[in-house]
């Protein structure tokens, strides 16, 4: 093949590449707006909300709390060590429950939500697609993503900030065990520290977080369930897609918002 | 009135450059069963799903109930899809509701029934499938493949359609299985008819085609190679029919 057609080959084929890309983009975008749509469209189904929020609870709320547990305590454990050389221990409350309410909680939180209930929102949807459960709804006159997605956006969307607040408790728990039961630092000052240093706006910041990170990971599951296709394979595939968008869309922005709650708040 | 109670009219759909129904011009009789026969990837389905307004023609009209699905809003049509039952291949039961309560989901969503009018009501039509009051409580994966083709013909009967669509009900029944959903399509049709109720089933098998239809419908590469009732589609000298015949 000369060079000129092994080059034309190339470039054909990163033009075709970015063009599935451009266009899987503007398939999300419409999804997102379909489904944006259809939240604000009655009937509003409550008690598929309800049930949605039961499930992704029940779902994460045992692994958030060993998370937690064991992230608050560990946290305060090497904090501990790096700080005890210059007699800085005391400030060890503040530094774990700050990055705790800031970042640890809604972040660990997402991860979590993003891996239990992203996973299984891709893996439901995605075989009621592939055994006609979604025709059925629609041919009974149900807009399937009113009846599906709009739940269960919602409900991680309610459910991230409930689930990241017992997280900043429990991890709280879990430092304070480490910081006055084992490294034995006084326990009002422990506190007092605390109160010194934290308020209520860092506590909100990590919830917009949460709330924000559930509203992604409910879009990109139940997206990722809506496309696939084939039989049990493209569910699997799926569902694999939902956890590892749904990863890394809670890692990227979590950056872009902090710079921008950090301006607003 | 027209005595069809779906009407195809120049009907063209095209997938990308893949022509998949060719210029379909066929009405399918009010009050009858007719059957769509034809080899996999004929375009069954795709004509199915036009009837039922699941996908928009490339060109031509669909016409049912002498509505044109076209000109139907989103509104409309989805309001228009309570004339139908639908049975789908796999039976389609939503996994995460026991029998009674697919059966009951259509009733919920689409009328003030009472809870104890939708009991009544379910566990009679579940009755009338062959499924027993135990099995109302189990969940679609704890039931055997006959099962819920019936639970599924219960689910489409839930609102009295006018038209029941049936996408290959018997595929993955054994043989015996089979005769019994096929009696059952029939019963329903017959305990129906006086109102016009139409029957369209979408099948492979020649053999329960020709014992139970009243009308076939050939089709082959998106076009209708023959439509005829039972008596001469026997007597066809179509040889793509000849060779389906002597299956
Ligand atoms: N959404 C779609 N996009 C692209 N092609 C499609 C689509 N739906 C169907 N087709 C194509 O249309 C053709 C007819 O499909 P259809 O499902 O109507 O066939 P069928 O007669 O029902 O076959 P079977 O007996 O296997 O169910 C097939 O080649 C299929 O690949
Ligand atoms: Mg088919």
């Amino acid at each position: 093949m000369s060079t000129k057609g092994f080059l034309e080959n190339q470039i054909t084929a990163i033009g075709e590449n970015v063009l599935t890309k451009v266009n899987g983009l503007g398939h999300f975008t419409n999804f997102t707006l379909k489904t944006l749509y259809w939240t604000f469209k009655p009937p509003f189904r409550i008690k598929l909300l309800f049930d949605q929020m039961y499930f992704m609870g029940n779902k994460s709320v045992f692994i958030i709390f060993l998370t937690s547990i064991f992230t608050g305590a560990v946290f305060a454990f090497q904090i501990y060590l790096g700080m005890k050389a210059i007699s800085t221990d005391s400030f060890i409350g503040p530094i774990v429950t700050i990055a705790l309410a800031k970042e640890l909680a809604p972040v660990l939180s997402g991860l979590v939500v993003a891996g239990r209930c992203g996973a299984a929102m891709a893996a439901q949807i995605g075989s009621m697609k592939v055994t006609e459960q979604i025709d059925a709804l629609e041919v009974m006159g149900i807009n399937s993503y009113q009846y599906l997605a709009v739940p269960r956006i919602l409900g991680a969307m309610l459910s991230m900030p409930l689930l990241s607040g017992i997280f900043l408790l429990v991890g709280y728990g879990g430092s304070w065990l480490i910081g006055v039961k084992v490294i034995q630092i006084d326990e009002i000052l422990y506190t007092s520290k605390i109160s010194d240093f934290m308020n209520l706006g860092m506590v909100v910041e990590g919830l917009i977080k949460a709330t924000v990170f559930g509203y992604l990971i409910g879009i990109i599951g139940t997206y990722h369930g809506f496309n696939v296709t084939g039989g049990a394979e493209g569910v699997g595939k799926g569902t694999n897609m939902a956890v590892v968008w749904g990863m890394i869309t809670v890692l990227v922005i979590d950056f872009f918002l902090t710079s921008f709650l950090a301006k607003i708040l | 009135m027209s005595e069809y109670s779906v009407e195809f009219r120049g009907l063209t759909k095209k997938f990308g450059d893949a022509v998949i129904l060719n210029n379909l011009n066929f009405g399918i009789h009010k009050g009858k069963i007719t059957t769509i026969l034809g080899f996999s990837g004929a375009g069954k389905t795709t004509l199915m799903k036009h009837i039922l307004g699941l996908v928009e023609p490339t060109e031509g009209e669909v016409i049912v109930l002498d509505t044109v699905i076209g000109s139907l809003t989103e509104l409309e049509l989805r309001e228009f899809r309570r004339n139908f039952g639908m049975v789908f291949q796999y039976a389609a039961l939503f996994d995460f509701l026991t029998s009674f309560e697919n059966v009951a989901f259509p009733l919920r969503e689409f009328t003030k029934m009472k809870e104890d009018e939708i009991k009544a009501k379910v566990m009679s039509l579940l009755e009338s499938v062959g499924i027993a009051p135990e099995a109302a409580s189990r969940l679609p994966s704890e039931l055997s493949g006959g099962m819920r083709k019936r639970v599924g013909l219960a689910r489409g009967l839930a609102l009295d359609p006018h038209i029941m669509l049936y996408d290959e009900p018997t595929s993955g029944l054994d043989p015996i299985t089979t005769h019994v959903v096929y009696d059952l399509m029939r019963d329903t049709h017959r305990k129906n008819e006086y109102r016009g109720f139409t029957s369209i089933i979408i099948s492979h098998d020649i053999h329960a085609t020709l014992k139970y239809s009243d009308y076939i419908v050939f089709m082959e590469k998106g076009r209708v190679v023959e439509h005829l009732d039972v008596e001469n589609f026997k007597k066809s000298e179509n040889p793509v029919i000849r060779r389906f015949l002597e299956l």
